[in-house]
């Protein structure tokens, strides 16, 4: 034995005798994981969040959550001798003094957005395909959890500096707590210590953003990766890949080494960003003041959506019985957001109502073979979208020449009239991809190679693809529609009534689909052929 | 041939194909050289993090194209990190990608639902150790324990209660009274009409007692914006045009929508734009809204010169100003 096996050795009987763990890490250490690049999707979220921690800590020991009032007379000599918070001028010095410091809040940024986008694309994936279904439905709704928490996060976290920017974005959040009906007021004046601004609510959303929700981040993410461990990762559908078995590489050495190697990669491209991509120059803006706004005032983008609602909304507010009812903030701003984001947590529930599908599922849709739910999935985008085209419209309206009005009466009208022309036309995009997959199982490949037959017709040599492609092309199911007969035999009414009828009609439209291509098929057209 | 509908079926895992360093000695020692090369470059990078700490100018700018003005030592110091973390992380892929074992692994699935036994073992254990505390037999242990458990719900609600005070008259009233003169802001000099020429705008503030300190909260519903027209330009009713003076008009610049700075006048068309949600406001009546979300007009300040002839308020503002509010009566 040389002398590093017997290090290893003691090493391993030293933990194992005081926590047993052997065993479970000899099964888990060759734990298998499914190869695909849109698993590293979820990744890259994970692997943002490190980063935001790393670089959120080292913001700290200089930041000051403070409204205090200072003078600045800081190394930025346009700011010199001005009013303002000790949060923006500590903010000033971590920018202008602090080796690093420009670089470390620009990654942290940097790394706030990554992480917004890598939740909502990796969302938009587990959507697609599927892999919300049975036994991953509490998973989703994690997901959930955390794509709103990480917008409220992302929110407070550049509310911090209190520059101009931040705090007109502020005093937005402060305008929607006090449009809530009968305690609206009360919100506001408890969330802010008072009048708007005060001094209290810097210090406030930074125990919140550096304590509360991390820590809740920490807690919802650790249970996310366990169900993920402990379920076992979907896989794609293809030859060998079953609902019974997961078919991939051991997590030791390669997935350590790939997942290990992933979290410099995204940590290494989001320090160039921040090295070289200014982002959020908060000196530019000037401390903040409710009397002074800059023009262009642009949320971060996870939060433009909301910001283009707000937008887009019409004038309405009703004066009743000496009170104010501001429905021009209400649905844009809380209300439509509660419907959407309701609506996404609960849609595992839903689709599973709707199919009645209650089997367990661990191979990855095609998205093309579940049209309804890729249609839904690309009509909410389109609405989200063109939300968020709202959002900039002002930036829009300068670079492309347009008025302000065009936009806003485009979105207004494309908001609800998009979404359904999206919904229909992806539907049917998707059942030409089955009927195209179905001509490729059944007449083969083009060769694009041309045959002269004998009595001088052309025609094109098509090649039969192989099994592998055969199977991965064919082999998902095809679950006819629920039926709910509106009498039973006896003639007695079916007591589901009108919710029975929906859901026949629901079922319908999520069950069609183009045949799947049979073995006799294909080989009946081979005899036709011969 | 049978009648039977008969699917494809599964061909199985396709046979692994080796890769070039599994079989080759040569390519095998290729790939390790290159994974040695991308660790070789990610010290390179940290050597850069530690020579421009130390060695570079912290106020150093240098102009490179696109970038434009940049920090030298804020730059390498970036540029340093993101080689040393980028190389370490294709290294190692590098390295799982050419060396490391490519044979896929089959593992088997089991469905998570226990055994039938197990479920009835489960329920049967829930009732009887449950049924052991009592719970169900017991109602005043029951409803007290409920009434003790939703009572304690209250307090953290309670103990919340001082994060601020009630609002009282604060979101109703600003700072402005009869005879208040109107400040600039920045100076807190009194305005003389003359001061304004047509065309001009202003912001202005309350003039504050002496010795009164003035806060954000008091410019958050006291910043007032003060516009000069022709006089003939105002299309307003006998009391609003009796509010203006000499073609000098105000509102309240605390936009009636979400409370942001309504600060973008445009001189030709005598409109007012809110940044935020783009409301504008035509000032030439009363600042009616003509477009986007805001759903009423600015608050109008009626002004007048006093006896030096500086801008004065008639009265203080006649309704709230700022965003709307449950309590707002109109």
């Amino acid at each position: 034995m040389s002398v590093k096996d017997r290090a290893v050795g003691g090493l391993a009987n030293y933990v194992d005798e005081r926590t047993g763990a052997a065993k479970w890490l000899k099964k888990n250490l060759t734990k298998v994981f499914p190869d695909h690049w849109s698993f590293m999707l979820g990744e890259i979220a994970l692997y943002s969040f490190i980063i935001l921690l790393l670089t959120g800590t080292f913001l700290t020991f200089w930041f000051d959550p403070s409204q205090r009032e200072v003078i600045y007379n800081g190394n930025y000599a346009p700011l010199s001798q001005v009013h303002m918070s000790a949060a923006y001028a500590s903010t000033l010095r971590i920018s202008f003094e602090i080796r690093g410091g420009l670089l470390m809040r620009q990654i942290h940024h940097w790394a706030a957005l990554i992480f917004m986008a890598a939740i909502v694309v990796h969302l938009l994936r587990v959507f697609f395909t599927g892999a919300f279904r049975k036994p991953r439905e509490f998973n989703w709704l994690i997901g959930v959890g955390l794509l709103t928490l990480g917008i409220v996060e992302g929110f407070l976290g550049y509310s911090l500096p209190d520059d101009l920017l931040s705090g007109t974005g502020i005093r937005i959040a402060e305008a929607i707590l006090q449009a809530i009906p009968v305690v609206g007021s009360y919100l506001a004046f408890f969330a802010f210590g008072g009048p708007f601004p005060g001094t209290a609510f810097i210090p406030r959303i930074y125990t919140v953003h550096v304590l509360l929700l991390p820590g809740i981040f920490l807690g919802l993410i650790t249970i996310h990766l366990m169900l993920v461990w402990y379920q076992k990762h979907t896989q794609y559908p293809g030859p060998g890949r079953t609902e019974k078995n997961v078919v991939g590489y051991p997590l030791m050495p390669v997935y350590m080494a790939k997942a290990g190697g992933f979290f410099f990669i995204v940590f290494g491209v989001t320090a160039f960003l921040g090295a070289v991509a200014s982002i959020n120059p908060i000196w530019l803006y000037g401390p903040y003041t409710p009397g002074q706004i800059s023009a262009g005032s642009q949320p971060d983008w996870y939060m433009g959506w909301l910001d283009g609602l707000v937008r887009m909304s019409p004038p309405l507010e009703t004066h009743a019985f000496g009170h104010t009812i501001s429905w021009n903030i209400m649905i844009p701003g809380l209300i439509l957001p509660g419907i959407l984001f309701t609506g996404m947590a609960l849609y595992p529930f839903i689709e599973s109502w709707i199919t009645g599908d209650k089997r367990e599922h661990h191979l990855l849709d095609r998205p093309r073979n579940a049209p309804n739910r890729t249609a839904l999935g690309v009509m909410s985008l389109t609405f989200m979208i063109i939300a968020l085209i709202n959002g900039g419209n002002d930036i829009i309206a300068t670079h492309f020449h347009l008025t302000i009005n065009q936009i806003m009466w485009f979105t207004r009208f494309g908001l609800f009239i998009l979404p359904p022309i999206a919904f229909v036309i992806t539907k049917r995009l998707c059942l030409s991809l089955q009927r195209a997959d179905r001509e490729l199982v059944l007449h083969g490949r083009e060769t694009g190679r041309l045959l002269m037959m004998p009595s001088g017709e052309f025609v094109e040599v098509h090649e039969p693809i192989s099994p592998e492609k055969a199977w991965t092309l064919t082999q998902h199911l095809q679950p006819a529609a629920l039926t709910v007969a509106p009498e039973d035999a006896n003639g007695v009414r079916n007591p589901s009534g009108i919710k029975g009828k929906i859901r026949a009609r629901l079922s319908q439209a999520h069950a069609e689909q183009i045949p799947v291509p049979t073995e006799s098929e294909q080989k009946e057209l081979e005899g036709g052929h011969h | 041939m049978s009648n039977e509908i008969q699917k494809f079926t599964d061909p199985g895992l396709p046979e692994h194909v080796h890769r070039r360093a599994d079989t080759d000695p040569k390519a095998a020692k290729q790939a390790e050289r290159q994974v040695a090369i991308l660790f070789l470059l990610s010290a390179l990078g940290t050597v850069l993090v530690i020579f421009s700490y130390i060695f570079m100018k912290s106020t150093t700018f240098v102009f490179l194209p696109v970038l434009g003005d940049t920090n030298a030592q804020q730059l390498a110091l970036g540029v340093g990190l993101a080689m040393s973390l980028f190389f370490i992380g294709m290294a190692a892929v590098h390295w799982a990608k050419t060396l490391m074992p490519d044979t896929e692994v089959v593992a088997e699935r089991h469905e998570f639902r226990s055994e039938d036994a197990d479920r009835a073992d489960f329920v049967a254990t829930v009732k009887e150790q449950g049924g052991s505390a009592g719970l169900g037999r017991r109602t005043l242990i029951k409803r007290t324990m409920g009434l003790s458990l939703g009572l304690l719900g209250l307090s953290p609600l309670l103990l919340l209660r001082d994060l601020g005070p009630l609002p009282k008259k604060f979101l109703t009233t600003t700072d402005w009274k009869a005879g208040t003169r109107l400040v600039t802001d920045p100076g807190d000099r009194p305005i003389k009409p003359s001061d304004l020429e047509v065309g001009a705008v202003a912001q202005v503030l309350p003039e504050l007692p002496a010795g009164t300190e003035r806060t954000l909260e008091n410019i958050g519903k006291d910043a007032v914006l003060l516009i000069r027209l022709r006089p003939e330009d105002f299309n307003l009713d006998a009391q609003r045009l009796s509010w203006t003076h000499d073609g000098i008009i105000a509102f309240s610049k605390i936009c009636s929508h979400m409370g942001c700075a309504v600060a973008l006048y445009e001189q030709q068309t005598k409109h007012l734009l809110c940044p935020c949600h783009q409301s504008t406001f035509d000032v030439t009546r009363a600042a009616k809204v003509i477009f986007g979300p805001a759903a009423r007009p600015l608050p109008q300040l009626a002004i007048k010169v006093d006896d030096q002839g500086f801008l004065v308020a008639q009265q203080p503002f006649t309704e709230p100003i700022g965003p709307s509010f449950w309590e707002r009566s109109s």
